[in-house]
């Protein structure tokens, strides 16, 4: 019963992450076709800045935290901006490299300013442990999801709701189309990959109180969450964030009934085998492509 | 085309120019390699970014005193020695192309380094293939020194994992009584060495595990494998990992409010460990070669002269790194001295017949054998934990 209350509790924290993390790739896949491999060193940013603001300027948390998340969102601009669009214009893939390099750079920026010791975000929430059924919990390991699934319902207002939204949805159905109605495509496009990278960020300000603060530390979230998008079939908000769900709680559970030696093995193979069975994932649909 | 082209024609006469410039460039080549030999050269390779900077900087710390110290002696041979150092950023083939740019171009007489096992076995074959003594003052990888060769060019003053795997095996039986530790390392091959010292080490005693877990640098949540541990009835834990990792180990038994005695690899030492860990850190007690325990001990005063950010104790974390590396380099100037050369074999030959030098951590009387490459021995460790960040021994 501990082995599953741990294993439930780890899964569901963990799944939660790459979820929102996912939901970025899912994002800038939908409104473009594109995605930005640099999604994990934008989690990595949204951590250390908000390390910066907060523990380094003493900024309080409430003003901090927002700025560095718009922070990340102006990266993911820049991002679109430099290493995608002029790509994209010209039909060429190379943008998929050009992000990878990008992530790189960021990486390695960010060694040389913030520095090389592994930091700690300090949150109130990771101070006293709650148990529940036997096994201890964060309230930050609670807050994990009710951010990402309150992320999730709040993009999806977004698009429902406002002017702007339904304009991005627009283009997510037919580029052309929305283009002749009048929507300025090219600055959806560009949004997309600024709400991903707020995403992203906003992943790594949960995370760090959890974790460390250091320069490399979203690069295996940018991977995993990468293959929960695939998985999520990266069509629709909702079933990528239950991919990234379950992929957390099979993480977990493979690591808790196996050992951590198989983790990776067992999981990744799994993802292959889902992909096999279900190229376009586990809730995607086939692509219908007209010729 | 205009007839003030920016970029001068291609001339007979601008051709022999170039080429006697190249030539000129290419002479004055050899004069700056003879230049060079006015010092005997040592090269670091080392993580000096990333993770384990600290520890880096720990082991340039400890070079530089002892060089500081034998160049006002006088040098080796009549000459200076000179650090040379170079990055491998924890990265086993960036270490080796660091450690062959050292010997090939830079014509060390010494490498030094190593900080991460992985890197070190790296580096291993090529110095024993180059005839380059290569001395380890940190990675504890029991295979770096005990690597097969016939004639081993390999050398540590450092803690060795089969030892430290006795050592940490001792004091949980000793001072917790523990019947059955579990054991949660990182995974890779230093995690790897460890696990069969540890085997060992209770093998000996007749001892069963409670489990042998592994987990990754960059694992958030280690509560499942932790979990299973104490589901098995673990009554005490090994721990073989660096800073970050290990505070992720205290974080997650903080979560599960598991209070279990904590023998640990020396991995903590290694940085911010009380910042990352939280308070609940100092539950882990982790072996060290050296400690400061007193701000007006000579070596330290000496350390806050040259090193003007060192302020307090809490600032020379890990003491081991500055004292392993600062008795290397006096343990590698000595050998070159007796053995009147920079030759890697005679260097080598003389490494087994030094003695008498006074280290930070000992005296060294014959320290090398043909048999056993490691300066140190189990009856040199110290337990030692973090207090509010400084690392104070445990005495009891």
């Amino acid at each position: 019963m501990t082995l599953l209350m741990a294993a439930l509790i780890t899964g569901i924290g963990l799944g939660s992450m790459y979820g929102l993390i996912a939901l970025g790739f899912q994002i800038t896949y939908s409104v473009s076709s594109k995605v930005n491999f640099a999604q994990g060193s934008m989690v990595m940013l949204g951590a250390v800045l908000g390390f910066v603001f907060c523990q380094q300027y003493g900024m309080p948390v409430i003003l901090g935290y927002p700025l560095a998340i718009l922070c990340c969102g102006v990266m993911g601009v820049l991002v679109e901006f430099f290493l995608v669009r002029p790509f994209a214009v010209r039909n060429s893939e190379a943008w998929l490299m050009a992000t990878v390099a990008g992530g790189i750079l960021l990486d390695n920026a960010v060694l040389f300013t913030f520095g090389n010791e592994p930091r700690t975000l300090p949150s109130v929430l990771v101070e006293d442990s709650w148990n529940i059924l036997g096994s201890g919990v964060y309230p930050q390991q609670i807050l994990i999801p009710i951010a990402a699934i309150g992320v999730a319902l709040g993009l999806h207002a977004l698009f429902r709701h406002t002017r702007q939204g339904r304009a991005l949805l627009a283009v997510v159905q037919n580029q052309t189309a929305a283009k002749l109605m009048g929507i300025n495509t090219t600055v959806m496009v560009t949004g997309s990959f600024a709400i991903s990278s707020m995403l992203a960020g906003c992943a790594g300000l949960l995370i760090a109180p959890l974790f460390s603060v250091h320069s490399d530390m979203g690069t295996l979230f940018g991977l995993k969450a990468f293959a929960v998008a695939i998985l999520g079939g990266m069509t629709s908000a909702y079933s990528v964030m239950l991919a990234g769900f379950i992929y957390g709680m099979v993480e977990a559970a493979v690591t808790t009934y196996l050992g951590s030696s198989y983790t990776f093995i067992v999981v990744f193979a799994l993802v292959i085998a889902v992909l096999t069975i279900k190229p376009s994932g586990l809730f995607g649909r086939a692509a219908i492509k007209k010729v | 085309m205009s007839a003030y082209s920016p970029i001068p024609k291609l001339t007979r006469r601008a051709a022999l120019l170039g080429a006697a410039a190249v030539l000129m460039l290419a002479s004055a080549l050899p004069v700056t390699a003879v230049r060079a030999e006015d010092t005997v050269k040592l090269g670091l390779v080392a993580a000096l970014s990333g993770q384990s900077a600290k520890s880096g900087e720990a082991i340039t710390r400890g070079i530089t005193l002892a060089i500081d110290k034998i160049n006002a002696e006088g040098g080796v041979l009549g000459k200076p020695l000179e650090l040379v150092s170079r990055d491998d950023e924890s990265n086993p083939g960036k270490g080796l192309v660091a450690a062959r740019e050292l010997a090939q171009r830079e014509g060390v007489a010494a490498l030094i380094g190593g900080l991460d096992t992985p890197v070190s076995l790296a580096i291993v074959p090529f110095a024993n293939q180059q005839k380059i003594p290569f001395v380890g003052p940190w990675a504890a990888g029991t295979p770096i020194t005990k690597n097969g060769a016939e004639e081993n060019y390999v050398f540590r003053v450092s803690a060795v994992d089969e030892y430290v795997d006795e050592a940490i095996t001792e004091y949980l039986v000793k001072k917790y009584g523990a019947k059955k530790p579990g054991m949660i390392l990182i995974n890779n091959p230093w995690g790897e060495s460890n696990e069969k010292g540890l085997l060992k080490a209770l093998e000996k005693r007749s001892m069963p595990n409670a489990g042998i877990e592994k987990f990754e640098s960059n694992d958030v949540d280690v509560v499942p494998q932790l979990t299973r541990l104490k589901e098995n009835g673990a009554d005490s834990l090994f721990v073989v990992a660096n800073v970050a990792p290990t505070a992720q180990v205290v974080k997650s038994l903080d979560r599960m409010g598991w209070d279990v005695p904590i023998s640990s690899h020396w991995g903590p030492a290694g940085g911010r460990f009380t910042e990352l860990a939280g308070a609940s850190g100092e539950k882990v007690h982790f072996i060290q070669t050296y400690l400061f325990t007193d701000a007006s001990s000579p070596m330290f005063v000496k350390l806050q002269e040259k090193f003007p950010e060192i302020k307090t104790l809490a600032d020379v974390t890990p003491a081991t790194g500055i004292a392993n590396a600062y008795d290397a380099t006096l343990l590698i100037a000595a050998a070159i001295e007796k053995a009147g050369s920079t030759e890697g074999p005679a260097v080598r030959q003389a490494m087994y017949e030094i003695s008498g030098i006074e280290g930070m951590i000992k005296t060294y009387d014959k320290p090398f054998t043909p048999d056993d490459q490691d300066a140190l021995g189990p009856e040199d460790y110290t337990f030692a934990k973090f207090v509010e960040g400084e690392i104070i021994p445990i005495t009891d």
